[in-house]
């Protein structure tokens, strides 16, 4: 444990994670008995099932909602493609084609004996589990020959809506020092119930997320990169109604950070809690095991609530957020727990309650690779003032070690960012991070000082509310308001025709083979 | 640069103010100084310096100074520069169509509509569509409020139902019925490929074609959005960038009180 620089009080740590763990817990009762149309669909696309039909509807799709309007996907997709591959001794994708063709019928068929269902599909398995193992070696050894940029890692977006121009704006960020490429997706895509197909050039506000797009992206970093002697991470959003099929591609196709957090889902897209949970599971199982950094979203509470007075919900989400990631097999290393610079510009001090924070999550979560969101709601269009905001913010970053800085862009708030925008926000952060770049390791605070002061204060209302929605329970506490003034009911949003309990014959031996794994 | 830090230029233009021609100002009436950055998708380099300047004079910029460049990456070279504006505006025959209200405080607004109307108003908001973005709607809805102005929900006189973001316009006129709105309230933050003027215009046309148009007020807000753009798509209001939650109230308070008199 490293020296507290806040005096913080380790106890009540130790405390809220225990509640945490709880709290974790129970969701997870739940989730372990239910499936979703998004982690069947996942597990036809890790059956090597891909594609699309005449109608361009993915043949994921057309595979999983046949069994659901069979009122069958209860038992599973593995269990009747594992029969299929039996019965007729085609490949899953052939026979997803002839699902699609409306030339076979996955339901009327001769039951095989379930063992010699588990045994058939095991070549395809590991297929799969190769295929992934491959692409996290690959990145491991571009670490290892051409490295990577020293942390905070300089994490950028790119939103063009059409890839081949993403690829000329991100190779351009990435020679203007950027660490990380997050690929913004279309606006609304997160409440597509499958993933498009190939590669795109339309999106508004973003681009669509597709396998092609990440090969092609994941293509043109790794030859930048090596131009510039340094790993460029690629990031996109494992979050929406696709959390596990959207993990899968970016499995398969070598991604570096998914945003992953069911919390943010239920609160600003109003998505189902029980579909979404159930979803994130099985992502960040994935995600685990590609050795993906996974992004959480609790810097979102803070464009709703106020800054000062939700800070504390921040940090309870996180402790969550850390323990769900726990119980899928993600290490530490890999969670990427947001928090954020948004106070009002106005209020005096408000620098130190944002650096009080800041370290103060630093200490609680010391390996976690922390995601630290620069300021948004008080970015005003003036570019010039929204420079200096920046700078703040990328002070914070440098001193107390965050893991991945978002960038900050002057033009928040007034369009998505042009080629130049980066290179300016670039510079800024470049610059403060080497004009500061010790100043962590020489400054200290004082004793009774705002800053301990606001660190002690945080944590204490963080373990307050931690036991609030202990007693509670997560979907109860959701149901009241308690993040970011939102309020959900459990059985309210969008996707919940999409869950349903497995049934005896269900299986998913990815769950076991996957988590905690490398 | 090296033209050193003082213009010794002689300034040998009419300094008087004159509002039929009125130009930017730097640090002398009728200067014309503009500051003004760009990327020009061509390599570093003298030519690029010339284009830049070139491009500055077409703008109709006299004295076109590039003051930094810098090549982004490859073939693309981003600028800062200055220069004097040859162009003036009339200010005297200027029109632009506001919002007609008086602007009230919160206490106001909730006196204003005990007395004129005598029960709570009605008003729904969201940000709908596609649009994810619920910061627009919040700022004026919130309980909190935005920048010191108290949101919709904190009025005494006005319940506020606040519907989020991505709100599909059939599902936010379904809503506007059931609890008889008197006001809808539609945020619109995302602007790229005017994704918004789509969105605004298919909610009056699905209004018009319920025959509901006249019997609720419709008034849109965002960064993008201005109340002459509100107008001309058949909106009754639009409130941009600097409007919070007390503009919109007094709007809507008086707007009703007028109609009802109309009656």
């Amino acid at each position: 444990m490293m020296q507290s620089k806040l005096g913080l009080d380790f106890k009540k740590v130790e405390h809220a994670r225990s509640l945490a763990r709880n709290i974790a817990e129970n969701v997870q009762s739940f989730v372990d008995s239910y499936t979703t149309v998004a982690v069947e669909r996942t597990l036809c696309r890790l059956m090597g099932i891909d594609n699309v039909d005449d109608n361009q509807v993915p043949l994921p799709n057309v595979v999983v909602e046949e069994l659901k309007g069979k009122g069958v996907l209860n038992q599973g997709v593995l269990f009747y493609l594992g029969n299929a591959m039996i019965q007729t001794g085609l490949s899953p994708q052939q026979i997803a084609e002839g699902v699609a063709a409306g030339k076979i019928n996955l339901v009327q068929m001769e039951i095989a004996d379930k063992k010699r269902i588990e045994e058939v599909f095991q070549p395809v398995i590991n297929d799969s589990l190769k295929k992934i193992r491959t692409r996290r070696e690959r990145r491991n050894e571009y670490l290892r020959t051409i490295g990577e940029g020293p942390k905070p890692y300089i994490y950028v977006i790119v939103a063009t809506g059409n890839i081949y121009e993403d690829v000329v704006q991100a190779e351009a960020a990435a020679r203007q020092g950027a660490d990380i490429i997050a690929v913004i997706r279309t606006t609304g895509q997160s409440l597509l119930d499958y993933v498009p197909y190939g590669a795109t050039t339309e999106g508004f506000g973003g681009t669509f997320a597709t396998q092609e797009n990440f090969r092609i992206m994941r293509a043109a970093l790794d030859k930048v990169g090596e131009e510039v002697g340094r790993y460029i991470r690629l990031c996109n959003y494992c979050s929406g109604l696709c959390m596990p099929e959207i993990a899968i591609m970016g499995a398969f196709e070598g991604l570096d950070v998914m945003l992953n957090d069911a919390l943010y889902g239920i609160l600003f897209r109003d998505i189902n809690m029980q579909r979404t949970l159930v979803d994130q599971y099985f992502s960040r199982i994935i995600n685990g095991f590609a050795g993906v950094i996974i992004n959480t979203g609790e810097d979102n509470y803070l464009t709703t609530a106020d800054a000062v007075e939700a800070a504390h919900t921040v940090l309870a989400s996180d402790i969550i957020n850390e323990q769900l990631a726990l119980l899928a097999g993600l290490p530490e290393e890999q969670m990427g727990l947001g928090h954020a610079f948004e106070m009002d510009p106005a209020l005096e001090n408000g620098f130190l309650y944002e650096l009080a924070q800041a370290q103060m999550t630093r200490e609680i979560f010391p390996k976690a690779t922390l995601k630290y969101m620069p300021p948004t709601k008080f970015m005003t269009g003036n570019i010039f003032r929204g420079h200096i905001q920046d700078a703040l913010f990328n002070m914070i970053g440098i001193w107390t070690h965050q893991g991945i800085q978002l960038l900050g862009m002057p033009t928040e708030a007034i369009h998505t960012p042009f080629m130049s925008d980066r290179y300016l926000s670039i510079e800024n952060a470049k610059y403060i991070f080497s004009d500061m770049k010790n100043i962590g390791d020489e400054v200290e605070f004082k004793e009774g000082g705002i800053i301990r002061k606001r660190a002690a204060l945080v944590l204490d209302n963080a373990v307050d509310l931690l036991g609030k929605i202990n007693s509670e329970g997560l979907f109860n506490a959701l149901e009241k308001g308690i993040f970011g003034d939102v309020k959900r009911p459990k059985n309210g949003g969008k996707g919940l025709e999409g869950v349903t309990q497995k049934g005896e014959n269900y299986m998913n031996p990815f769950i076991n083979l996957m988590k905690g794994a490398k | 640069m090296s033209g050193g830090l003082y213009s010794m230029a002689a300034k040998d233009f009419d300094k008087t103010l004159d509002l039929t021609k009125i130009k930017p100002y730097g640090d002398t009436m009728n200067d014309g100084k503009v500051q003004l950055s760009f990327t020009l998708p061509v390599t570093v380099g003298a030519e690029a310096i010339e284009a830049a300047k070139q491009l500055l004079k077409k703008m109709g910029f006299d004295n076109p100074l590039v003051v930094y460049y810098r090549e982004l990456t490859p073939g693309y070279t981003f600028f800062n520069c200055y220069g004097n504006c040859t162009h003036t505006v009339d200010f005297t025959s200027i029109y632009v169509p506001k919002v007609e209200s008086t602007v009230m405080d919160m206490h106001q607004v909730d006196d204003y509509i005990r007395e004129h109307i005598g029960r709570k108003l009605v008003i729904i908001g969201a940000s709908t569509g596609t649009d994810a973005h619920t910061v627009g709607i919040d700022a004026i809805m919130n309980m909190k409020g935005y920048a010191g102005h108290y949101g919709l929900e904190r009025y005494e006189m006005i319940d506020a139902y606040n519907l989020g973001s991505q709100v599909p316009n059939e599902e936010f006129l379904a809503k506007a019925i059931e609890l008889h709105a008197d006001a809808l309230l539609v945020s619109q933050t995302v602007t790229q490929k005017d994704v918004h003027i789509k969105n605004l215009t298919e909610l009056v046309e699905l209004m018009e074609a319920e025959g509901l148009r006249d019997k609720m007020l419709l008034i849109c807000g965002g960064a993008r959005i201005s109340h002459e753009l509100a107008k001309e798509l058949g909106y009754d209001a639009g409130f941009g960038m600097n409007t919070y939650a007390d503009d919109v109230a007094s709007f809507v308070a008086e707007e009703v009180v007028k109609r009802m008199n109309k009656k």
